[in-house]
């Protein structure tokens, strides 16, 4: 029966004059947006947080990023700094901008420059950087940083989430510094410079946008970096509890 | 063959005879009120969803669609056969329709069945802009009812289409809150042991998967004919009667798995296509796809039409009452669904031999908490520590009967061997299966295919990129086929999650091994780990679009332009088709 409809409609068609004809002009090329490559940005703070050190010593604290670009090449503008609410000065204060781009499943390459301008010297130095997901959910992003001067360095961050519940959220944090030449003026000394290992507890509290957390975080500075420090009157050792929020727009 | 003939020659001599209508449709900006939340979206003549439009097979349809939106549009017949052009997809059927402007659409309905229309521009379909089609066939119906409603269910969400794909893509398991937490672990350890648990958590971690990669969107609410669980869509009947139900899936990525506890269901069409009736307790209705049932209920009382998210995290709700404002109870969600190592088995480059040896035992454990059937008292007999060392061969020679599960079976053939996707009836009864469909009315003559076409479903959930044969639609040319060729498309899901395949313009006739009886439909659910077959009849000239009716899915790039080349021409037209379907039928 279903044979007879629908040979009925197509003859249908025919005799009221509706082409079934299809000539090349009548199929048009796909211009609409499906077609483009999806463009897409985001913002994220990791880290937007009040420090309180064992010494007193009160920081504002950011680790920010944003993106903008497709699946295959991405615009990223990452934003770090550490703002002593006493000496109003920035500790440190560091601008990436660095394009990337996928080299495989779970890892991208990144290139770019980064500006220090903390209170003190500048530096410039030109980035080259991994960053994805190894396995066992571990976040990675590794850097490797070369400086006007030709001084070398290289960074380590690693992330683990542990989830308590679905919105009750243990994130582990660790950031370790290395550095291949010596860079007295700005206080890094040759091999492990530095690491700064962090816990934080966050809820989940709009979404993934707003997420309020608190923490403690533990910076250490090594060997002859350690000795610079303590030369210039600075700690090498810091404990801080911290009350922050992870932000994503 | 020679009556056939016939009649197309007659219905040449007599276009008078056929019917014309008239319709109209503004695309409107409205408000949508959930019960949970109320949101600005996309709808159809004031209202989310729009009107159910109905139309008589044989008829000649003028729909006049009015855009009085800021942004460009465009109405998809899903499922209706119909020139390309006619199709209503931006860039391959049409250019759109400009804000402010009118286009009418203008094609004869061929078919009868539920259908529905959507936008197919950006993420309108998910903020809204989405309704029903019913058509009443020429002839009788195969079955007899007293009453029908249309069930359409969607998963709205209180963010925009726009935001989600953004968060989706910044962040894949941004909506995932069924996540696996520490107390998974130590109740997963405290059943199946802590080094099957470590072992477990580990080989799940080197793929960088996750079990509870079910659902991309969750935090929606499902609603039913626009209608939240709280505000309680009412259909009425009256003991006795006779019910047809139209279930249509209008979700933007949400499969729900239906019931209506104390009353059994029979399916009678799939797709808008009659199947041959088949009686069920349970069935899941992949995004995009439409199912027709029967209910009978006799007693003065409500029932609950409870359809859950395939991952449990959320549900729509309506009643059929003798009564408006009765209602009966609203079960409980199950327990969320959790992937399995037999969900992976499509993914490229894993080891499968080692796969099967690496944790067989967990992979049993965790497909079996999905047997809410099952006899937990003679499972406990079983000595979980042997099942470690379990041979894969004898886990296939198990009898599954004697594990007293519901008829409805923990083993459907369109589930990997050990999906933790497989369903299963919450009475312990029959679940519907792809299997279970048959075609009533055939469409076309069984006949060998004239090629096979291998399109992978492809993906990268931690960049939520989707794609077919590993090529993403902005990449990729489009599938030339021949008018007249019969295409055998063999999907092979490498994902870990379900899609929806949908081609326009042309029937999928799914294959489930029942040859010229395999049911005609024009969306085919493909599961993780498997490979389905469908078939499809080239009869359709110009280009068209075929994608995944995830939205989410379909714009990140599953998606591809079908181009059918050749054709009777119109000056050959009349005679052409009648040689070329005559000659086939």
């Amino acid at each position: 029966m279903s044979c007879i409809r629908s040979l009925v409609a197509v003859s249908f068609l025919a005799s009221i004059g509706v082409s079934t004809a299809v000539t090349a002009q009548e199929m048009i090329s796909d211009t609409t947006a499906r077609k483009q490559p999806l463009t897409t940005w985001g913002v994220q703070f990791e880290e937007f947080e009040y420090r309180y050190s064992d010494d007193d010593e009160e920081l504002g604290v950011w680790d920010a990023d944003a993106f903008y670009g497709t699946d295959e090449l991405k615009l990223r503008w990452i934003s770090k700094g550490e703002y002593s609410l006493e000496e109003r000065a920035y500790e440190s204060l560091e601008n990436q901008l660095v394009g990337q781009i996928p080299i495989s499943k779970f890892f991208d390459a990144k290139a770019g420059v980064r500006f220090d301008t903390p209170e003190g010297p500048d530096r410039t130095y030109a980035v080259l950087g991994v960053a994805g997901l190894a396995p066992q959910w571990f976040e990675i992003d590794a850097n490797l940083y070369v400086s006007k001067d030709g001084d070398t360095s290289a960074e380590l961050d690693a992330e683990y989430e542990l989830l308590l519940t679905n919105y009750w959220i243990l994130s582990a944090t660790l950031d370790a510094t290395v550095a291949f030449s010596e860079d007295r003026e700005i206080g890094i000394g040759k091999g492990l410079v530095s690491t700064e290992t962090g816990l934080r507890l966050r809820y989940d509290l709009i979404d993934r946008a707003f997420s309020p957390y608190v923490g403690v975080v533990h910076e250490r500075k090594y060997g002859d970096s350690a000795d610079f420090a303590e030369a210039d009157g600075g700690s090498t050792a810091d404990w801080f509890a911290v009350i922050g929020a992870r932000i994503a727009l | 063959m020679k009556p056939r003939f016939l009649t197309g020659l007659l219905s040449l001599l007599m276009p008078a005879m056929v019917l014309a209508g008239e319709y109209d449709l503004t695309v409107d900006r409205v408000k949508i009120d959930t019960g949970d939340f109320v949101k600005e979206g996309i709808g159809y003549n004031g209202a989310s969803p729009g009107p159910v439009m109905r139309f008589k097979e044989g008829e000649n349809v003028r729909i006049n669609v009015t855009n009085n939106l800021d942004e460009m549009t465009s109405i998809h017949w899903h499922g209706l056969i119909l020139p390309f052009n006619q199709d209503g997809v931006p860039g391959i059927s049409f250019p759109g329709i400009k804000p402010g402007e009118t286009f009418t659409y203008e094609f004869p309905i061929q078919q009868a069945g539920t259908y529905w229309f959507h936008s197919h521009s950006g993420f309108q379909e998910p903020d809204g802009a989405y309704g029903a089609i019913v058509i009443e066939p020429e002839g009788r119906e195969p079955f007899r009812y007293d009453r029908e409603y249309v069930v359409q269910l969607t998963d709205k969400h209180p963010h925009s289409g726009d935001r989600i794909m953004r968060n989706l893509k910044m962040m894949p398991d941004y909506y995932n809150r069924e996540q696996q937490t520490v107390g998974e672990f130590f109740s997963d350890a405290s059943k199946n042991g802590l080094m099957n648990t470590i072992r477990d958590r580990m080989a799940w971690g080197d793929m960088r998967m996750m079990k509870a990669d079910v659902e991309d969107l969750q935090g929606f609410t499902g609603l039913i004919n626009g209608k939240g669980p709280e505000q309680n869509w009412t259909g009425l009947f009256e003991p006795g009667e006779r019910i047809r139900l139209r279930f249509i899936n209008s979700s933007a990525t949400t499969y729900f798995d239906i019931r209506i506890p104390g009353l059994d269901m029979t399916v009678v069409q799939a797709d808008g296509n009659n199947v041959q009736p088949v009686n069920v307790d349970e069935f899941r209705i992949g995004v995009a796809e439409t199912y027709d049932v029967i209910v009978h209920p006799k007693d003065e009382q409500a029932y609950t039409i409870f359809a859950e998210s395939m991952g449990r995290s959320g549900y729509a709700r309506a009643t059929l009452a003798p009564e408006k404002g009765m209602e009966a109870a609203v079960p409980q969600l199950r327990e969320p669904a959790r992937l399995t190592m037999a969900d992976m088995g499509g993914m490229p480059g894993m080891d499968h031999g080692s796969m099967a040896g690496m944790d067989h035992g967990n992979m049993d454990m965790d497909s079996s908490e999905d047997m809410s059937g099952m006899d937990h008292s003679s499972m406990e007999g079983m000595d979980h520590s042997n099942m470690d060392s379990m041979d894969h061969s004898n886990m296939e020679g198990m009898d599954h009967g004697s594990m007293a599960m519901g008829k409805g079976g923990q083993s459907d053939p369109f589930y990997a061997k050990g999906s933790g996707l497989v369903p299963t009836a919450a009475n312990g009864g029959k679940f519907l299966s792809y299997a279970d469909l048959k075609a009533q009315d055939p469409l076309y003559e069984d006949r060998e295919p004239t090629r096979e076409i291998e399109l992978r479903l492809t993906g990268n959930m931690e960049r939520y990129i989707w794609s077919i044969n590993g090529v993403k639609y902005e990449d990729a040319d489009p599938i030339r086929l021949k008018y007249g060729e019969r295409v055998r498309f063999k999907f092979v899901n490498e994902t870990m999650m379900t899609h929806p395949m949908h081609l326009h313009g042309m029937w999928s006739i799914l294959d489930v091994g029942a040859d010229q009886w395999n049911p005609i439909k024009h969306t085919v659910s493909v599961q993780p780990g498997t490979t389905v077959y469908m078939e499809t009849e080239v009869d359709a000239p110009g280009q068209w679009a075929f994608h995944c009716h995830l939205s989410y899915h379909a714009a990140a790039g599953m998606f591809r332009k079908v181009i059918v080349e050749g054709g009777p021409d119109s000056t050959q037209a009349k005679t052409d088709v009648i040689a070329e379907d005559g000659g086939e039928a």
